[in-house]
């Protein structure tokens, strides 16, 4: 698979965290900051998760590779929102039809601004585990059915596999003489019936694997044992209570400024 | 049942996984099944007794139900919803779904068997399933993966293994259960030689070691000779054909192990009579020149794969490309095939072959590719476009623009040369594993490409598809087809090749691929 997905190894305290915790870590962030939408709550956060960065167990380069992403997302979200976002206030910059206005600029910084602060932690935690570990974690420290985390597991393997199936049928489209149409409609055409192939081949996987999985024991009602033990520690809370923390301060301050508004009110 | 004195490694140690529990006994009773979906029984009138310890060879025809009878014993054949048993089949005496880890089952297909993400884990994931203590798994791993000599750190990827790895790999998470009964189906058809011998190897070692009884299926008689004390045939119709000493039943039925595609170790490879070149005759014509071509995936900017690879195309002339496991010899196909891009070198199409359609085979359209490259890819499946095999066949001669009576005509012509004809309405994912090939290389010749271009087309293929296979592609060469051919099977090459391009020595090793 490409690097940017493979976990890196982190040294120090963040690579000894359970991934458990850096899940609840990440969903209290998303939770708390995706309640209101104000430049404030958002803009607070991310200082404050920018000071934690150097404890993150990414080296600059790996964390610019796979932040990379946001920081096309978050722009092109504030150019979107500013030129076309609902228009409130006083108009600032107008050309046809697009008006750029105190409300449309407020509404463009606080969305790019929340995009970071939710994505960068998501991220950063999710880098530095391995999706094993987290399945050991989720099954044993939560309690989740076995049997639905590690399929999931299983299925995540097979992944790899569906990125090479998706070059080799395109590879093969071609080699068959239907790969030729211009325009959107050829491509789209073309784009779904490869993905219907995909489909079946990666169901016939799909199943093959479960057949090797059954084999050896996997399914049955016998009770399960794990290799690997996931326990909560310590440092599992340390994190949790940092992120309740940051999203604390962050709520605080957009109400104390008068800034917060509740989506759902 | 002592150890075998053929075994090639009855020495082995076999540590952790060594004669904890004796091998089980396998008894089948007029035992039958019938898959949901079929008429036909894909086993039937079954009676069959296997001692404890016995090392078993079972054959017969594609479709006799070898398979079936595996995934049976491994308890994986499913409740009745998936289809309805007669009979009685037991292991130790018990229904083989109530022996779960008294039974490994290894399969051929490399890629699906691997389930965890690091070596270790992936061995461990039956004993966690069984419910082995935590304190007893890892040394069960640690003995397994030595038993099969994998000697990797626990906590190495599965995915950087080669396919003789992975099969070890899938053979180790067998044996850490400690099974009584070893089920292998066709566990070497898709490695390459080195890959082979390590596999069998590694099974002969653990087999004398613990005393498990073995039953393999695998159409390459030769390599598993060794290991095993008893060849089992089981009839196309239902029942057992024929069932003995190794040695005995191999000369006893010949024929009818020939006629089912099992490679009789006796019976020489067939080599197809090509026609002979008049020595006056000019040199046959090159159609596409590789200088110094480097290959990789993904164009100029990304690793190469494979550099400074000179060679010629000519018509009529048969290239096999050879090398180990990841030397890049699929890469080499599908470049030369105009599907990838050059990393560096070049790939020059003479005029005879492009015909106006420019030098450079990867700037060519789709539908140009046609009459000059056609490729058959390492997976049939990859290739498949349509709901049945008839149609399969029509899509390169529609995308040409052919009239509808030549499409229906090439079609006939192609489904009565390659056997397919029976087949006409059956969908091509259903189709058998030598059904499959023949298909795929039918949907190559229905657009007469110049240029064929092969990606291990004799794979896990048996003796009776590898012979009509290598007996085609003489037919294409005498009529003046240049071949190109990915194979590192070397009865292929001897029967195939005019020229051989050893890819060993322009591999650039792992560690050296990255971008210039």
């Amino acid at each position: 698979m490409s690097v940017v997905l493979a976990p890196v190894d982190a040294p120090g305290a963040i690579g000894r965290v359970s991934p458990v915790a850096k899940l609840g870590a990440a969903v209290v962030l998303s939770v708390a900051l995706l309640l209101s939408i104000d430049p404030v709550s958002a803009g607070v956060a991310l200082v404050l998760e920018v000071l934690l960065l150097p404890f993150a167990g990414l080296s600059v380069r790996q964390l610019a590779l796979r932040t990379l992403p946001l920081w096309i997302a978050a722009p092109s979200a504030v150019v979107a929102t500013a030129l076309y976002g609902r228009d409130e206030g006083a108009v600032l910059w107008q050309a046809w039809f697009v008006t750029v206005t105190e409300g449309s600029l407020d509404l463009a910084l606080a969305i790019g601004l929340r995009i970071l602060a939710v994505g960068i932690p998501g991220i950063v935690l999710f880098a530095t585990t391995d999706p094993t570990d987290l399945a050991d974690g989720l099954a044993q420290v939560l309690r989740l059915p076995a049997r639905f985390v590690l399929g999931g597991l299983a299925g995540l393997r097979l992944v790899g596999l569906f990125v090479d199936d998706w070059r080799q049928l395109a590879l093969a489209r071609r080699a068959r003489g239907v790969a030729d149409g211009r325009g959107p409609v050829a491509a789209t055409r073309r784009l779904a019936g490869q993905a219907f192939a995909l489909l079946v081949l990666s169901v016939r996987r799909g199943s093959k694997l479960a057949t090797a999985m059954e084999a050896k024991g996997f399914g049955s009602d016998a009770p399960r044992t794990w290799a690997r033990p996931a326990r909560w520690a310590w440092r599992d809370t340390v994190l949790l209570a940092i992120a309740v923390l940051v999203a604390a301060v962050a709520v605080t301050a957009a109400v104390l400024a008068d800034a917060w508004e509740l989506v759902l009110a | 049942m002592p150890d075998d004195a053929r075994s090639p490694a009855a020495s082995g140690t076999a540590g952790g996984a060594g004669g904890v529990r004796p091998g089980a006994r396998v008894v089948a009773h007029g035992w039958g099944w019938r898959h949901a979906a079929r008429h036909a029984h894909a086993v039937r009138g079954l009676d069959l007794v296997v001692e404890p310890g016995e090392r078993v060879l079972l054959l017969g025809a594609s479709g006799a139900g070898k398979s079936t009878l595996l995934a049976a014993l491994a308890g994986v054949l499913g409740g009745d919803e998936e289809g309805d048993a007669e009979g009685t089949l037991t292991v130790d005496d018990r229904e083989p779904a109530d022996q779960r880890g008294r039974v490994g089952l290894v399969l051929q297909d490399p890629d699906s068997q691997v389930v965890l993400a690091r070596v270790g884990d992936d061995v461990a994931f039956g004993c966690e399933n069984l419910g082995v203590p935590r304190d007893e798994i890892w040394p069960r791993v640690d003995a397994a993966l030595a038993d099969v000599g994998l000697d990797l750190p626990r906590d190495h990827p599965t995915t950087q293994l080669s396919g003789g790895q992975q099969q070890r790999l899938a053979l180790a998470g067998a044996l850490a259960l400690r099974p009584g009964l070893l089920l292998l189906d066709e566990p070497t058809a898709n490695l390459d030689p080195a890959g082979v011998v390590e596999v069998r190897d590694a099974v002969a070692r653990t087999a004398a070691a613990t005393g498990t009884t073995l039953v393999v299926v695998e159409h390459r008689v030769s390599t598993w000779l060794p290991v095993v004390d008893r060849v089992v045939v089981l009839a196309a119709g239902g029942g057992v054909l024929a069932d003995g000493r190794p040695d005995e039943v191999l000369v006893a039925q010949r024929d009818v192990l020939v006629d089912a595609g099992v490679w009789v170790p006796s019976v020489p490879a067939a080599l197809p009579a090509r026609r002979e070149r008049p020595a006056d005759a000019a040199p046959p014509a090159p159609l596409l020149r590789a200088v110094q071509l480097a290959v990789g995936r993904g164009g100029r900017r990304r690793p190469a794969v494979a550099t400074g690879v000179d060679a010629v195309v000519r018509e009529g002339t048969a290239l096999v490309v050879t090398g180990p496991n990841g030397a890049g010899k699929s890469t080499v196909a599908l470049t030369v095939a105009g599907l990838l891009a050059p990393v560096g070198g070049d790939l020059v199409a003479d005029d005879a072959l492009a015909a106006g359609a420019g030098p450079s085979p990867v700037r060519w359209r789709s539908r140009q590719l046609l009459t000059r490259v056609g490729t058959v890819f390492q997976h049939p499946e990859h290739q498949f476009l349509a709901p049945t095999v008839r149609r399969e066949l029509a899509v390169g001669p529609e995308a040409l623009g052919l009239p509808a009576e030549e499409v229906a005509r090439r079609v006939d012509a192609l489904l009565a040369r390659l056997r397919l004809a029976h087949l006409a309405e059956a969908n091509p994912f259903t189709l058998s594993g030598g059904e499959k090939r023949r298909l795929s290389v039918a949907t190559v010749l229905a657009t007469s490409p110049r240029v064929l271009v092969l990606d291990e087309p004799t794979f896990g293929q048996d003796a009776r598809t590898w012979r009509e296979l290598v007996a085609l592609l003489g037919e294409l060469l005498d009529e003046g087809a240049a071949i190109v051919a990915v194979s590192h099977d070397a009865e292929f090459v001897a029967a195939v090749a005019d020229e051989v391009l050893d890819l060993a020595a322009h591999t650039v090793p792992l560690a050296e691929r990255h971008a210039p």
